[in-house]
């Protein structure tokens, strides 16, 4: 047993230490976001925020996480009131099956947490570790850049969607 | 258009609905001969002409609650959005006032596999004429009841209005089987000059929730009391299992249940890392009796041309013996087996209840699947249910089906129980089915004017399906200790074909002959991938295409329509090239070269021309894309931000397969395992820009978009190496390492 910090709040988890933390937000937490793609490390699918950095949930053991705060796209906002991350990746309709979109936002949010302005080459540079099947790319850099805009802009509206008429 | 002809459901059903008597029909309408006297009713468009009952594509409920129906699959290419607009379109009702219903054994129509770009022509289309065929019925009805003609009618928001401004909503007007009519042949389409709905860029309906860790895929199913299975698959084709010790395996916390049938393996726990764990010590528990029996990776270019029999067939012979050749090129072109590569590892989740299977499976073909995997089961096939989810991307057909029937295998021992099955990554990348090695071989000759007198092109290629129908396609079925054979391949027929799609060139040249040589042994277990034999054929001939326009000293764009006749192709290559700024006799910078390409998918779907700009590092041979322009026809498009969408993706993926990627293996195992071993396309290759630019042409069919930039973006970007080294790769992928070297040559 031990208690990880997710999202803000505290859990009880009933988890062997070697278990990767993916498994437990997904198996004991119930949370969606997180995604296994490889388990190795090396696609950036299962990407999480961990005190600021984003971390490699499918090889991040639980013993590493004592005392730490984990963030999830989950704890970035809801369809009813999205963080500006979620607000721009729906606006630049940035997905195509979005299997990776989770770990592309999480990487790009911690990267905005550290340099709200990043450049092309910059953000290039952070999403490296993260793969895209679908050649989303084009638009996951825009994405990141609108999002960059929207934590510019204090009094963020609403999310206005281009809708049918 | 023509009125639609409405006939009353008791005539229709009399009839049986199949000979509908005296249309006055043009020949072009009547597809098959007929007895005289008797006019065979020509078929419904798209999808229709398989389901042709109106309620298998639209529903109306007494409350109003309108549903549309499709057997395709929602693989990430927004199709679902674009449905919704077409229905909301055609009903005159807003978007967001209808569901749409995809893929359900037991509740859409049998389309078949969601594959061949035939989304929107197939059931796009359905989903057009029956909304359109629908919303005639309940203007018929509303007329009968007000007592008005149809034509004082007009149909908004839901409702029929009448010239004085009465209502009657669709809900009150539709009778329990109105809509249980068989659809007629055509259909009163409303004019693309009022579409309100068809045409706009209508936000895709299932980003929300994806980006906000709304339960999406197949992976984020949790039913209560679900278990987590895990595969042992063999550690290589044909392996088999001498020896196995589970008992410790049993005992590890959490398992449920080892599951062994002949050569399949599996282990089922409580939680999913613990049948992670589990899985690991049964691994190391088996014992393998391997065969080596793969091919020279390093020489599939024999292989394929002369080791492997073949059956030879001439699919297209033109001759014009007045035309005569000055100067001959010829060149041969391979392609590695090459991975779907699909970042989530396939997934399902499956439960026995009573006697009856369900599967919950991101497969592109429910009936299909459930076919194979009922005749794996022995049970009957209405016994046996699949779900479309939604799972990662999938671009053909990756480890999906198969993941169904493994989960569907294991829920049989476990009654009641659902059960999710995730595989493994380098389960994914060493058991899912292949895109095809091919080679194809390229000889032409020019005129004294530059022309091309005749062309010669030879394709070698496995059939691009393996997909079921039958168990033996099923990797469970082939494991187990009864095992299902895999049936033997068979080419796809043109005019889509399979190794020889696209092998038929849309250029006119006075002489031509292709040869498909179908090669019935598949050394390496293969299927179908995105744009199936298209890609590497419009890869060769779009690349000898501008190596022949070099040779006569042409422009590559003036070479091509020099011998392109179709005016919607000739639009998409200028619309291409003005957007990219290309002008005759251009010379890109130092270490730039410029590329250009053209196909139209199938030569019957949608057409593409993209042109690129790369630059190319000749210290390391590292190419990098800078940009690339696009254009696309894809007749009446429906969501051009979807279709933009589709065509961005289609470059950058073809870009990877391109530039990247090649499956591995020594002569018993698969080596490309993993993304370290497979590598794909990463940030640091995606290019500065990517525009597309859409030739609409409203009111003309769906051409369906989702491979057409497969073969195109290949042949852009290698003519584009060519052109920024002087040095022509006609090996794909086109590697840094041999980029180097050819320059280094």
């Amino acid at each position: 047993m031990m208690t990880l910090k997710v999202n803000g709040k505290d859990h009880v988890v009933d988890a062997d230490p070697d278990t990767p933390l993916l498994y437990v937000l997904r198996d004991d937490l119930k949370l969606n976001a997180a995604k296994f793609g490889c388990g190795l490390g090396q696609c950036g699918a299962c990407t999480v925020i961990v005190d600021g950095k984003a971390v490699l949930s499918c090889v991040t053991p639980l013993l590493l996480l004592d005392g730490k705060q984990v963030t999830t796209l989950e704890g970035l906002g809801t369809i009813e009131a999205p963080a500006p991350i979620q607000r721009a990746f729906m606006e630049e309709q940035a997905a195509q099956c979005g299997y990776c979109i989770s770990g592309m936002m999480m990487r790009a949010q911690a990267l905005l947490q550290r340099n709200s302005k990043p450049t092309d080459a910059q953000i290039r540079a952070e999403l490296q570790p993260n793969l895209c099947r679908c050649g989303t790319h084009m638009r996951i850099m825009r994405a990141v850049h609108r999002a960059s805009r929207l934590m510019d802009s204090a009094d963020a509206s609403p999310v206005i969607q281009r809708s049918a008429p | 258009m023509n009125a639609p002809v409405i006939l009353d459901r008791r005539r229709v059903l009399a009839g049986g609905g199949a000979l509908i008597v005296s249309f006055s029909l043009t020949g072009a309408f009547a597809e098959e001969k007929s007895p005289p006297g008797v006019v065979t009713a020509p078929k419904p468009p798209g999808s229709l002409k398989d389901a042709p009952l109106l309620d298998s594509w639209i529903r109306i409920e007494a409350d109003g609650k309108i549903t549309a129906f499709t057997g395709k699959a929602e693989l990430g290419q927004g199709f679902k959005t674009a449905f919704q607009q077409i229905a909301a379109e055609q009903l005159d009702i807003p978007f967001a006032s209808l569901t749409v219903v995809t893929a359900d054994t037991h509740r859409t129509a049998n389309e078949g596999y969601t594959s061949g770009s035939h989304s929107m022509q197939d059931s796009g289309t359905a989903i057009l004429n029956a909304a359109a065929q629908a919303r005639a019925l309940l203007v018929a009805e509303a007329a009968r009841r007000l007592d008005l003609p149809e034509d004082t009618l007009r149909t908004e928001n839901g409702a029929v209005i009448a010239p004085d401004g009465r209502r009657l909503g669709y809900g009150d007007l539709v009778a329990g089987d109105m809509l249980h009519v068989q659809a007629q042949p055509t259909s009163k389409l409303k004019d693309p000059a009022s579409f309100g709905i068809m045409g706009q860029p209508v936000p895709r309906l299932d980003i929300p929730n994806k980006v906000t860790g709304g339960a999406a895929y197949v992976q984020d199913m949790r039913p209560p009391g679900m278990v987590h299975a895990r595969i042992v698959r063999p550690p290589s084709y044909g392996a088999q299992l001498t020896a196995c010790d589970t008992a410790a395996v049993e005992k590890m916390p959490g398992v449920v249940k080892v599951v062994r049938d002949g050569n399949f393996l599996a282990v089922v726990a409580t939680k999913e890392f613990l049948a992670v764990k589990a899985m690991r010590a049964l691994s190391a528990a088996a014992q393998w009796k391997e065969t080596a029996s793969l091919p020279k990776q390093d020489d599939l270019l024999h292989v394929l041309a002369t080791g492997l029999p073949s059956q030879d067939s001439v699919i297209f012979q033109h001759s014009n013996p007045s035309a005569v050749g000055r100067k001959t090129l010829e060149a041969t072109y391979t392609r590695p087996y090459q991975s779907h590569g699909s970042i989530g590892p396939s997934c399902a989740v499956a439960q026995l209840v009573d006697d009856a299977m369900t599967v919950w499976t991101h497969t592109q073909g429910v009936y299909p699947d459930r076919q194979g995997i009922a005749e794996m089961l022995h049970m009957p096939q209405p016994s046996v249910r699949l779900i479309h989810v939604e799972g990662s991307g999938c671009y053909g057909h990756n480890g999906a089906d198969d993941v169904a029937a493994d989960a569907a295998l294991i829920a049989r021992e476990l009654p009641g129980v659902p059960v999710r099955v995730q595989w493994m990554r380098e389960q994914e990348h060493s058991w899912e089915p292949y895109g095809p090695a091919m080679v194809t071989k390229l000889k032409a000759s020019l005129d004294e004017n530059g022309a091309i007198a005749d062309w010669n092109f030879e394709v070698w290629s496995n059939t691009h399906s393996m997909r079921p129908g039958g168990a033996g396609c099923l990797l469970a079925a082939q494991h187990i200790a009864q095992p299902f054979a895999v049936p033997p391949a068979k080419p796809l027929p043109l005019p889509e074909g399979g190794g020889d799609r696209n092998a038929i060139p849309i250029y006119t040249f006075p002489n031509a002959h292709v040869v498909h040589h179908f090669l019935p042994d598949m050394p390496l277990r293969i299927s179908a991938m995105r744009g199936l034999g298209a890609y590497h054929n419009v890869f060769s001939i779009e690349s000898f295409m501008s190596e022949l326009a070099l040779a006569a000293g042409a422009d590559p764009v003036a070479f091509r329509l020099k011998h392109l006749d179709d005016p919607r192709g000739r639009d998409v290559v200028m619309k291409a090239a003005e957007g990219f700024g290309w002008r005759e006799g251009q010379k890109a910078p130092p270490g730039h070269g410029y590329g250009f390409a053209f196909a139209r998918y199938k030569n019957l779907a949608a057409y593409c021309a993209i042109a690129t700009e790369i630059e190319v590092n000749r210290e390391t041979g590292q190419p990098r894309l800078l940009r690339a322009v696009a254009a696309v026809d894809s007749g009446q498009a429906v969501n051009p931000d979807g279709l933009a969408n589709q065509i961005e993706g289609a470059i950058m993926q073809s870009m990877s397969w391109t530039l990247f990627e090649s499956v591995t293996f020594d002569d018993t195992r698969i080596t490309s395992i993993d993304w370290q071993t497979y590598p794909i396309l990463r940030f640091n290759s995606a290019p500065d820009s990517i525009d597309v630019h859409i030739i609409n042409r409203p009111g003309l069919p769906f051409l369906g978009s989702g491979e057409t930039g497969q073969g195109p973006a290949a042949a852009s970007i290698a003519n584009a190496i060519a052109d920024a080294t002087g040095k022509r790769l006609r090996n794909l992928p086109l590697t840094r390492k041999r980029i180097k070297d050819a320059i280094d040559a």
